[in-house]
Parts: structure tokens; C-alpha cells; sequence
């Protein structure tokens, strides 16, 4: 509770300027998307929000460094993240949800299952299957051949596993005022990171090239592309995030007591590799 | 069972007024327009989402007169029907989300750091983010009225495939300007939940806290759980418009029918959103004026709590006619009807407190009344529809649309309009024009029910809703409520006219503005100064 001293920040540039660029990203995005040639517009947004990002986190960093934070600022802190991370759990519910509701009943619906089975008028010869390979139109055409769960998939559950466990590693470190040790483990989680990206990126390679995955290709398409393309993105942010962590490390930023930043990032990537979990035994094993 | 509740009142509490008052020991306050655009302070962020929420409040009711207009008589006579859909598109969605939402979270800013003896909200920086990125989503989503192909026409559920297949070039653009209003909420929701958690009095148990806050507590729970499920499906909708894939598309193995799940997991949490905090607010305002401690204050607490959770196992009722199986039918109509048990509970309560109770008539007052009696009738139409075997004639009818006003209108509305009444002199130091509040008052009943009644007549009797023309049989019923409309649109000027003259000037109000006033706020003084409660208060509360 409160000790008299929370910190109110007096006056900030940085909320309205990124709620402008917010929604100069948002105005390029349609504009590309509707009117297509709005490339530019997009990238001046993309640039301006981690602009303000960058500005803004600097600000609490120095308020953080100049101690104007108390244990109750922290804890605001703590709601705030965990809160936030309670959001994202449920935006990937809404695309799991999607996937359970397709699978268990919109496709055997449409394969004439139950008193809904109306479908098989106007498709009669749709099999319900999954994977999807083919559509019940004629006009969408499903995909080639999905992807074995136990080749890249695996092993890039296994790579996330390993950075969870290399991250927390680098946090005992941390809390133990073992720096270089921090460090290390710190920057082998961001390469795994990396690794992981680089092998998601040869999977969609091959989805497109070598499978006939698309986002074009029905629904299995869809719902594979919607959830591992925004589980993919969070990685990218997550690995950028840990990479701040890591030049913070180097800079010598965090003590052993407070590093909340470093806490909360490892929230993060935690979460992240709890969502792929749940992708790869629903998306590719089951 | 919880311990026992103490009851509400007197408070306690440290020698607030005086530092309160004293010197301003802060930055240079920048001012100008600068003031507004880089303030941090809960009261300054909370003026502007209130002032924010009144223009939308009349953008969008300015949509509704022109609904109203065009449905004032048969027949197709003032805009095309391609522009009326335009037209009530926008006005749902203007006032769900730019006047309803951002008026609580306006009341939210102000209040609760106040009602918890907070300095101010967790997290300042991240409240001011939260309240510009509204002017910027609006700004976009009205904008799309201007463009090619006109803007949203699918109602202010978009379904697919309206919204996807058959929706003009625009809606790219107003699933943007979703996601940026998406954005401010979670956000402000966070913002909320980590005040209240965390700043609270020195003393103040969860159990202390006043109903407003311990509303807008599990209401930005529930925003924090179903904002980024409406994020999750416009993004589907944006994909299978720009990306071709299949999620609502059956031709691709997708289902239209799963817009609709994912749409109403949000959408009917979404309703509570809109009513809890206004619960907290009338269970504020009916003790004050009753000079009785409010009845029941666990059971309000656990009702909430109780109205929150199962608001997420009844969304499919907005389905039956969507061809559920059996089972599906039955569940949601039993765990709909559930829901009005809290409900009852509350209404309960609240005329339990009147019981017996000293009871003054002032403008807030007046308001919350109305509220109960009006809500109540919402509430008893929700019940009608909550039958499913009936909801299939009433469904998409006018009923429908009598049904979401009377508890949106008198209710989530008339208790902003209570919650203003009773805060303006905390806010202004200066008591609102009783009389003209009064005529606000009376004006707004009448507009209200003159417009609302005769839709449940009208949707009986199997008028449609969202169509721009209608047999004849239905024409007097329309007639009176676009008359209604009218008289209810003209007498919102009133209300500007009040607070106007409010913030100008008016009877002093003193730190206690109603005599039985109990919560924190009152002990601070009127207006309440810029910063409140730096060193926090003791909170106490003593057992009688
Ligand atoms: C006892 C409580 C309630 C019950 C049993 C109830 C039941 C229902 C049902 C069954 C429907 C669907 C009707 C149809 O489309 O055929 C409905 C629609 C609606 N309700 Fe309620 N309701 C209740 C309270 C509320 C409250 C408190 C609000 C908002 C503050 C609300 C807002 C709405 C809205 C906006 C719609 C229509 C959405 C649309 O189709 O555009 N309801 N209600
Ligand atoms: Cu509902």
C-alpha cells in the first residue's frame, strides 16, 4: 500500500505522439491493404512507434536509475505486465478457439454430421478430415501435404524449451550478482531465439514452395498461418526485447534485487513458449 | 462466507484537505493546449475522456435522428437505404465505443484514485496513451463515411459474411480504427485494475472499497479478457478480406457461424462492461440520498462478481435462430436466465436501501431512480428473449432493439448522467442548476420512454429492425418514437447547457457536497485540487 511517495510523472511527449504514430501505422496498413502503393506510410508509422517506444522506456529507465521508484511503483509495474500478458493469452484463445470450433464442429457439420447436416446439399461429396486437404468448394484448393510434427516442428519445441530453461539460468545468475554469467546465458537464449525464427521462416518457405500451405488454402491454411504467423511475431518481439535485456546487461543496468525489466521480459518469453506448446501439439501433432 | 462487513460509514482519515490544499510542490505545470495534451494527472485525463464521450454522444445521436427521421413515416423518403444502414452501423458503434465506454472510464479516472485515496492512477504516462489513442481511432472509423463505397453497412455486430464478402472497401479501415480503440481500452483496463490493487489507502481492505470501484474492478477484468477476443476475430475478418483465407468462409471449410461465437464470447461481456460500472454508481448515489447505509454491500459485491462470470457462458442467446443443436439452445437459455438472479438481487438491494430510508430527490437522485425502474423493464425483456423458443419471433425485431435501449439508455446513460450530477461539485466546486437539471431530468424520461415503449409494440408485432421502411400497420408506433427521438435529442442540449453553466459558476459546494456522502472523495475539498491524497489518508472504518 501506499508508502507517500509514489512517483507521478509530471508531463509526457511520448503518450500523444504514440497514440499519432499508432495511428499513422494503422492509416498506411489500410492504405496499403485497400489502395495498395501506401508501402512508405507504413514504414514512417512502424519507424515512429518504436521510436516512441525506445523514448519512452529510456524515460522510466532513468527514472528507474535515479531512484524516484518505490517497492509500490514496482508493484504497479507487476499488475501492469502480468495484466498485459493475461490480454495476449486471450487474443491466441480467440485463434484457438477458432481452430477447436472448426475441427470439432463446423467441418463435421459440413461433412453432414448431427440435425445441422444441411451442407450436403450443396456439397455432397465433401469428406470431413483433418488436416483440410480439400476444401468442400471446388474454387479452394486445400493443401498438398501437411508437415511431419516430428521434424522441424520438434525441434523447434525443442530450441524454445531449451530457451526457457536457459533464460531462467541467466535470472538465477542475475539475482546471484553473477553478471557474466547472466550474460552468457542471456545471449545464447537470444541466439536460440534467432534459431527459432530462422526455422519457422524455412518452414513457411517450404509451406508455400514444397506443400501447398497458403493462406489461400482453406482452412487449414488459415488457422496454421493466423497462429503460427502471430506466434512467430511474438517470438520476434520477444527476442528483441531479450536483446535490449542483454545490452542493458552489458551496459551494467539491474541489480540484484531490482530488475523488473528483466523479470518481465522473461514473463514474456515464458508465455511465448507456453503458446507453442499449444500450437505444436494442436496445430501439428493433433 | 467473507467476515463481516462493517458498515459504510463514517470514514476516517488523516488530515487529507490540508495537504491537499497546501502548496504545489510539483514540475511547472505547462499549460495552454500543451495542459491537455501531455497531462498525466488522473482528473485532467478524466475531463478529457468525459468531454471526449459527450461529442461522441451527440455524433452518434445525431446518426439515430437520422434513423429516426427516415423511419418516421413509410416508405423511403429522406436517404437512400444504402446510407441508413451507414447510418445505424455507426450510431451502435459511436455509442458503444466512443460515448458509453469512454464515459465510464472518464467517471473511472476521476473517482476511483479519489474514492481509494490514491495520488493518482498506477501507471499516469500509459492513462494518457490510452485516452488519445480514442480521437485517433474515431477519427478513422468516421472517416470511412467519406470514402469510396461509403462506410460500415452491416450493423454494429458486423457478421460476416456482410462484413467480409459483401462489406464495402472501407472496413479494412474500420478494423483498424477497432484495434486502435481495442488498444485504449486493455490498456485503461489495465491501468484500473493495477490502481485499484495496488494504491488503496493504507487500511483500505478489497471489502472497504466503494461499489464504483469494486464495479470497474471486475469490469476491467472483463475487458481484459474479451477486448482481445474482438481483436482476434477483426483480424480474422481483415485477413479473410485482404489474405484470402477461410475462417468465416464454409466454401473454404470455415463458418460464418463462428464470427458469430467469437463475436458474442465478446459481445456479451461487452453489455456488462457497459452496465456494471453503472451499478456502482447507482449503488453510490441511492445511499447518499437515502441517508442509509446501502443494503447489502457483500451481496452486491458477490452479485457483481457473480453477473461477471456468467457473462461468459451465455453469449450464444444472441444466436438461437443460427441453428445451434438442441442442447445448445437449452444451455444458453438456462444459464441466460441465471444471470437474472444476480440482477434481481441487486434491484433488490437497492430498494431495500430506499426502505425506510430519508429519502431527497436532488438530480442525481432522480436519475438513479429512474434507473432502477427502467433498467428492471430492460432487464424483464431480456428475460422474454432469453426463452428461446420465443426468442425465434422475437429475434432481429424491434423487440430486440427496445430491449438493449431500455438497459443502455436508462440504464448505462441515465447513470453517467446520475454519476455527473453527483460529481460535478466534487469536479467544479460548484453545485449544478438544480432546476434546469430537474427539466433535464423529466425531459429525458419522457424522450426516453415516448422512443422506447412503442418498439416493444412494434417488435411484437414482427417489425424488423435495420430496415429503412416497414408495412404499414407499424406506422404509429414509429411516429411517436421518432417523435420521441426528437424530444429526447433536443433535451441532451439542456444537459450541456447544465454542465456549462456548472463549470462557470453556481451555488459554492462545500468538501461534503451531500449531506449523507460518505466515501473518500468528500473529504477532499471542492473543486477538488490538482493533486489529492500525496500523503495518503488512514483509512478507518469504525464498527457500530
Ligand atoms: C436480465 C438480464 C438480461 C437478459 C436475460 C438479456 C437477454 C438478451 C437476449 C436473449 C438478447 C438477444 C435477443 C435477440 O437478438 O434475439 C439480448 C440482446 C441484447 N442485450 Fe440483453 N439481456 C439482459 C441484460 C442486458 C444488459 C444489462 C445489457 C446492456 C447494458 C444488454 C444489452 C443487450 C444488447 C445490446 C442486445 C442486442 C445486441 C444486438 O443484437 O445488436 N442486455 N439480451
Ligand atoms: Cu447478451
Amino acid at each position: 500500500m501506499s508508502g507517500g511517495s509514489y512517483y507521478v510523472p509530471a508531463k509526457s511527449y511520448w503518450p500523444i505522439l504514440g497514440s499519432l504514430a499508432t495511428g499513422f501505422m494503422m492509416v498506411g496498413l489500410g492504405a496499403q491493404l485497400v489502395y495498395g502503393s501506401a508501402n512508405v506510410l507504413i514504414l514512417i508509422g512502424v519507424i515512429a512507434v518504436v521510436a516512441v517506444m525506445a523514448f519512452w522506456f529510456r524515460d522510466v529507465i532513468n527514472e528507474s536509475h535515479q531512484g524516484l521508484y518505490d517497492s509500490q511503483m514496482d508493484r504497479s509495474f507487476r499488475w501492469g505486465m502480468g495484466w498485459f500478458i493475461f490480454s495476449e493469452v486471450m487474443f491466441f484463445a480467440a485463434f484457438f478457439g477458432a481452430l477447436f470450433y472448426v475441427r470439432m464442429f463446423a467441418i463435421p457439420w459440413l461433412g453432414g454430421e448431427g440435425a445441422k447436416g444441411v451442407s450436403a446439399l450443396l456439397w455432397p461429396n465433401f469428406i470431413a478430415e483433418w488436416p483440410l486437404l480439400s476444401p468442400p468448394d471446388a474454387s479452394v484448393s486445400g493443401p498438398d501435404n501437411v508437415f511431419s510434427p516430428w521434424q522441424l516442428p520438434l525441434v523447434n519445441t525443442l530450441l524454445l524449451v531449451t530457451s526457457s530453461i536457459t533464460l531462467t539460468i541467466a535470472h538465477e545468475a542475475l539475482k546471484a550478482e553473477k553478471r557474466r554469467v547472466c550474460r552468457n546465458w542471456l545471449a545464447g537464449t537470444v541466439i536460440l531465439g534467432c534459431c527459432f525464427i530462422f526455422i519457422q521462416g524455412v518452414e513457411y518457405y517450404e509451406a508455400y514452395q514444397h506443400y501447398g500451405i497458403t493462406l489461400e488454402a482453406g482452412i487449414f491454411g488459415s488457422t496454421f498461418f493466423i497462429l503460427t504467423g502471430f506466434h512467430g511475431v511474438h517470438v520476434i518481439i520477444g527476442t528483441l526485447i531479450l536483446m535490449v535485456m542483454l545490452a542493458r546487461i552489458i551496459r551494467g543496468h539491474f541489480s540484484d534485487t531490482g530488475h523488473f525489466g528483466f523479470e518481465a521480459s522473461c514473463w514474456y518469453w515464458h508465455f511465448v513458449d507456453v503458446v507453442w506448446l499449444g500450437l505444436f501439439i494442436f496445430v501439428y501433432v493433433v | 462466507m467473507a467476515p463481516r462487513i462493517p458498515l459504510q460509514s463514517p470514514l476516517q482519515h488523516s488530515d487529507t484537505v490540508a495537504t491537499a490544499g497546501g502548496v504545489d510542490h510539483h514540475p511547472s505545470q505547462p499549460t495552454g493546449w500543451r495542459r491537455w495534451l501531455l497531462t498525466t494527472n488522473h482528473k485532467e485525463i478524466g475531463t478529457l475522456y468525459l468531454i471526449f464521450s459527450l461529442s461522441m454522444f451527440f455524433v452518434g445521436g445525431i446518426f439515430a435522428l437520422v434513423v429516426r427521421a427516415e423511419l418516421f413515416q413509410p416508405g423511403l423518403q429522406l436517404v437512400e437505404p444504402e446510407f441508413f444502414n451507414q447510418m445505424t452501423t455507426m450510431h451502435g458503434l459511436i455509442m458503444v465505443f466512443a460515448a458509453v465506454m469512454p464515459a465510464f472510464t472518464g467517471l473511472a479516472n476521476w473517482m476511483i484514485p479519489l474514492q481509494i485515496g490514491a495520488p493518482d492512477m498506477a501507471l499516469p504516462r500509459l492513462n494518457n496513451f490510452s485516452f488519445w489513442l480514442l480521437p485517433v481511432a474515431f477519427t478513422l472509423l468516421l472517416s470511412t463515411l467519406l470514402m469510396p463505397g461509403g462506410g460500415p453497412n452491416f450493423g454494429w455486430t458486423f457478421y460476416a459474411p456482410l462484413s467480409t464478402t459483401y462489406a464495402p472497401a472501407s472496413t479494412t479501415f474500420f478494423i483498424l480504427a477497432l484495434h486502435i480503440a481495442g488498444i485504449s481500452s486493455i490498456l485503461g483496463a489495465i491501468n484500473i485494475i493495477a490502481t485499484i490493487l495496488n494504491m488503496r489507502a493504507p487500511g483500505m481492505r478489497l471489502m472497504d472499497m466503494p461499489l464504483f470501484v469494486w464495479t470497474w474492478l471486475i469490469t476491467a477484468f472483463l475487458l481484459i479478457a474479451v477486448m482481445p477476443v474482438l481483436a482476434g476475430v477483426i483480424t480474422m475478418m481483415l485477413m479473410d478480406i485482404n489474405f484470402g483465407t477461410s475462417f468465416f468462409d464454409a466454401g473454404g471449410g470455415g463458418d460464418p457461424v463462428l464470427f458469430q461465437h467469437l463475436f458474442w464470447f465478446f459481445g456479451h461481456p461487452e453489455v456488462y462492461i457497459m452496465i456494471l460500472p453503472a451499478f456502482g454508481i447507482v449503488s453510490a448515489i441511492i445511499p447518499t440520498f437515502a441517508r442509509k447505509p446501502l443494503f447489502g454491500y457483500a451481496s452486491m459485491v458477490y452479485a457483481t462478481a457473480a453477473i461477471a462470470l456468467l457473462s461468459f457462458l451465455v453469449w450464444a442467446h444472441h444466436m438461437f435462430v443460427v441453428g445451434l443443436p438442441l442442447v445448445a439452445e437449452l444451455f444458453f437459455m438456462y444459464s441466460t436466465m441465471l444471470i437474472a438472479v444476480p440482477t434481481g438481487v441487486k434491484v433488490f438491494n437497492w430498494v431495500t436501501t430506499l426502505f425506510r430510508g430519508s429519502i431527497s430527490f436532488e438530480s442525481p437522485m432522480l436519475f438513479a431512480l429512474a434507473f432502477v425502474v427502467l433498467f428492471t423493464i430492460g432487464g424483464f425483456s431480456g428475460l422474454m428473449l432469453a426463452i428461446a423458443p420465443a426468442d425465434f419471433q422475437y429475434h432481429d425485431t424491434y423487440f430486440v432493439v427496445a430491449h438493449f435501449h431500455y438497459v443502455l439508455v436508462p440504464g448505462a446513460i441515465f447513470a453517467i448522467m446520475a454519476g455527473v450530477y453527483y460529481w460535478l461539485p466534487k469536479w467544479t466546486g460548484h453545485y449544478p442548476n438544480e432546476t434546469l437539471a430537474k427539466w433535464h431530468f423529466w425531459f429525458s424520461v419522457i424522450g426516453v420512454n415516448l422512443t422506447f415503449f412503442p418498439m416493444h409494440f412494434a417488435g411484437l408485432a414482427g417489425m424488423p429492425r435495420r430496415i429503412p421502411d416497414y408495412a404499414l400497420q407499424f406506422a404509429d408506433f414509429n411516429l411517436v418514437s421518432s417523435i420521441g427521438a426528437f424530444f429526447f435529442g433536443a433535451s441532451q442540449l439542456l444537459f450541456v447547457l447544465v454542465i456549462i453553466l456548472c463549470v462557470r459558476g453556481g451555488k459554492p459546494a462545500p468538501a461534503k457536497a451531500w449531506e449523507g456522502a460518505v466515501d473518500l472523495e468528500w473529504t477532499v475539498p471542492s473543486p477538488a485540487p490538482l493533486h489529492t491524497f500525496e500523503t495518503p489518508p488512514v483509512f478507518r472504518q469504525i464498527e457500530k
